[in-house]
């Protein structure tokens, strides 16, 4: 019994051991970037794994010239980045929650229809509609920041009706039927005691749409003006496409500016984002 | 039992005219964002067009082009070995990580946490963080990830294991998680060794999992688009003796986003198919997954 149990301590240090490796070499391209845009443009090609000192190094230039200089500075798409994601899961949120409630509560054939054309939907590829979507949502002026999150609630809203549906087939009837006798209106109940009993789901949807949001490309890029607006992978895919040109060392701080406020963000809400990703990968 | 189908209808009743403040505005948009465009979608497949206003019907003609483009035929093969070679690698690697974590091993949270975090950054930014690093170690070798195919395939592979085997394993870790407990007992009194109790217990428990991840490997693998586009963007590119380009490295979605807005766009309406099939062929596999999980909840 006593060796067994050795022989299981050991080998759990080995899998940590191996793991541990495996966790350096997932950190190493990360820390390569960060590397990277502390170095001049001609040495991150030819440098690349090379620590940035002596005449290699460009210091903070890098980020000055790339964050606030050029004729698109970087915190613009920064700014545009965080209100169109802000504003779309804020309405996504909102929206869907309430017609995920009405749909389930009032479950008539328009609600059942509805409700099937949601499921449909989260099996079309972005393709599909990409043009004709795009066509539509320029004719009717949706392409600037402050209008592009009806379309990302338009073209969300199956996976977050879903998802809440699904959550309130579980919340019991009897608080609300108590409320509608006492004479409580549609909308005092919906806030008062229906959202409240949502938080966790409200959670799980709102980090999903964060995640796809913030890191979506092409349907900003096909909206948007984006002679004006420039979201962050726009701008990035923008500067990399504009051949030969890009300087690489500027672009490596660019990049290491844009995922900090992500692993900023999946470290103050780790728990939460785990749930989320597997409650909506386990349905979607 | 009738006094809950009479208080459910009262709940009915006050809110079931309420649906222009809780439908209309998802209603707007959703047919805004999705129903409209996805039926003109449908239609604009069946025309030659430039604009949408002056669309001209063709019937299948752009299903018979698109199908003999050579490009497209390209790009599907291309894509159907990509989609297969990582989702054996992704499930393979992240079931292996996911069972390592669930030992009770020391650090098992820090781990956990660092496998997952590549899938917070954005296709397009992994797509240039990768393509720094393979430029940096090829040019010693003064080549590119842009001049050779083969680079370009096993770089994408790497690229998206090192994104999606974190994913995966949140997955296969709520299914080892999820194995009960005195089946485990079971095995270990009746003297299982630990490989029989992996492959003859624990597996055959969590087969909703693999389920899940292989379907979910499998479409992502197919849409796949912005790390595509920013590792190779297609390159390196062949000129066929008949003048036509194929895009080596040039996956489904952007062979149709470049069908769409190419630089020498002759008609969107094969483009519009390209995507209707692309379309069929991706939400056929959605329902097949679908249909499969059903099955397995009806036998559980």
């Amino acid at each position: 019994m006593d060796g067994t149990l050795k022989g299981d301590q050991r080998r759990k240090n080995i899998l940590s051991i191996i793991l541990a490796i495996l966790c350096v070499i997932y950190v190493l391209p990360v820390f390569e970037v960060v590397m990277n845009s502390f170095k001049l443009n001609t040495y991150v090609k030819t440098e690349t794994f090379a620590w940035p000192s002596g005449e290699m190094s460009a210091g903070w230039q890098n980020y000055a010239n790339g964050v606030a200089f050029g004729s698109y500075p970087f915190w613009q798409s920064v700014i545009w980045s965080a209100v169109i994601t802000v504003l779309s899961t804020v309405l996504i949120l909102v929206c869907t929650s309430m017609a995920a409630w009405y749909i389930e509560r009032v479950n008539n054939k328009f609600c059942k229809a509805v409700y099937f054309l949601c499921v449909f939907s989260m099996v079309v590829p972005f393709q599909m509609v990409m043009f004709t979507l795009s066509k539509t949502a320029d004719s009717l002026g949706l392409n600037t920041p402050w209008t592009i999150p009806f379309v990302y609630l338009g073209f969300g809203a199956g996976l977050a009706i879903f998802m809440f549906v699904g959550f309130v087939k579980s919340v019991p009837l009897e608080v609300e039927e108590a409320a509608a006798i006492d004479g409580c209106g549609p909308l005092r109940i919906f806030f008062l005691i229906v959202l409240p009993m949502l938080k966790p789901t409200l959670i799980s949807v709102g980090i999903l749409e964060i995640m796809w949001i913030w890191n979506d490309y092409l349907l900003p890029y096909l909206v948007l003006d984006i002679n004006q607006y420039r979201t962050i992978p726009i701008q990035i895919q923008y500067l990399n496409g504009s051949y030969g040109t890009v300087d690489l060392g500027v672009m490596m701080a660019l990049i290491v500016v844009s995922i900090v406020p992500v692993i900023v963000f999946y470290l103050t809400c780790q728990k939460y984002i785990i749930k989320g990703v597997a409650a909506g990968a386990v349905k979607g | 039992m009738s006094k809950k189908i009479n208080s459910a209808s009262t709940l009915q009743r006050t809110i079931g005219k309420w649906w222009p403040v809780f439908m209309l505005p998802v209603l707007i948009c959703f047919v805004i964002g999705f129903v409209w465009p996805f039926i003109q979608g449908i239609y604009l497949s069946f025309c030659n067009f430039r604009l949408v206003s002056d669309a001209t019907f063709v019937g299948f003609d752009n299903y018979g082009k698109a199908f003999t483009d050579p490009s497209f035929g390209h790009s599907f093969w291309y894509t159907a070995l990509y989609a297969v070679v990582s989702l054996v690698l992704i499930n393979v690697l992240a079931f292996l990580v996911a069972y390592a974590l669930t030992q009770g091993i020391k650090g098992s949270n820090l781990f956990r946490t660092v496998f997952f975090m590549p899938n917070l950054i954005g296709g397009i930014v992994l797509g240039y963080i990768w393509s720094m690093i393979f430029d940096g170690i090829l040019s010693q070798y003064h080549t590119s990830i842009l001049l050779n195919s083969t680079y370009g395939f096993w770089g994408l592979i790497i690229l998206m294991c090192w994104q999606q085997i974190g994913y995966m394993m949140i997955i296969y870790i709520a299914g080892l998680q999820a194995v009960p407990e005195d089946i485990l007992e079971a095995a270990r009194i009746d003297g299982a060794s630990r490989s029989q109790t992996l492959f003859k217990v624990v597996i055959p428990n969590m087969m909703p999992s693999f389920t899940i991840c292989t379907f979910l490997t499998l479409i992502n693998g197919f849409k796949l688009f912005d790390q595509n586009l920013a590792l190779t963007g297609g390159q390196p590119f062949i000129i066929q003796p008949d003048g036509t380009t194929i895009k080596t490295t040039e996956m489904l979605a952007l062979n149709i986003y470049n069908t769409f807005y190419g630089s020498n766009v002759t008609s969107q309406g094969v483009a519009q198919a390209k995507a209707v099939i692309f379309f069929i062929l991706v939400a056929g596999l959605g329902l097949l997954q679908l249909s499969y999980t059903r099955k397995r909840e009806v036998q559980q």
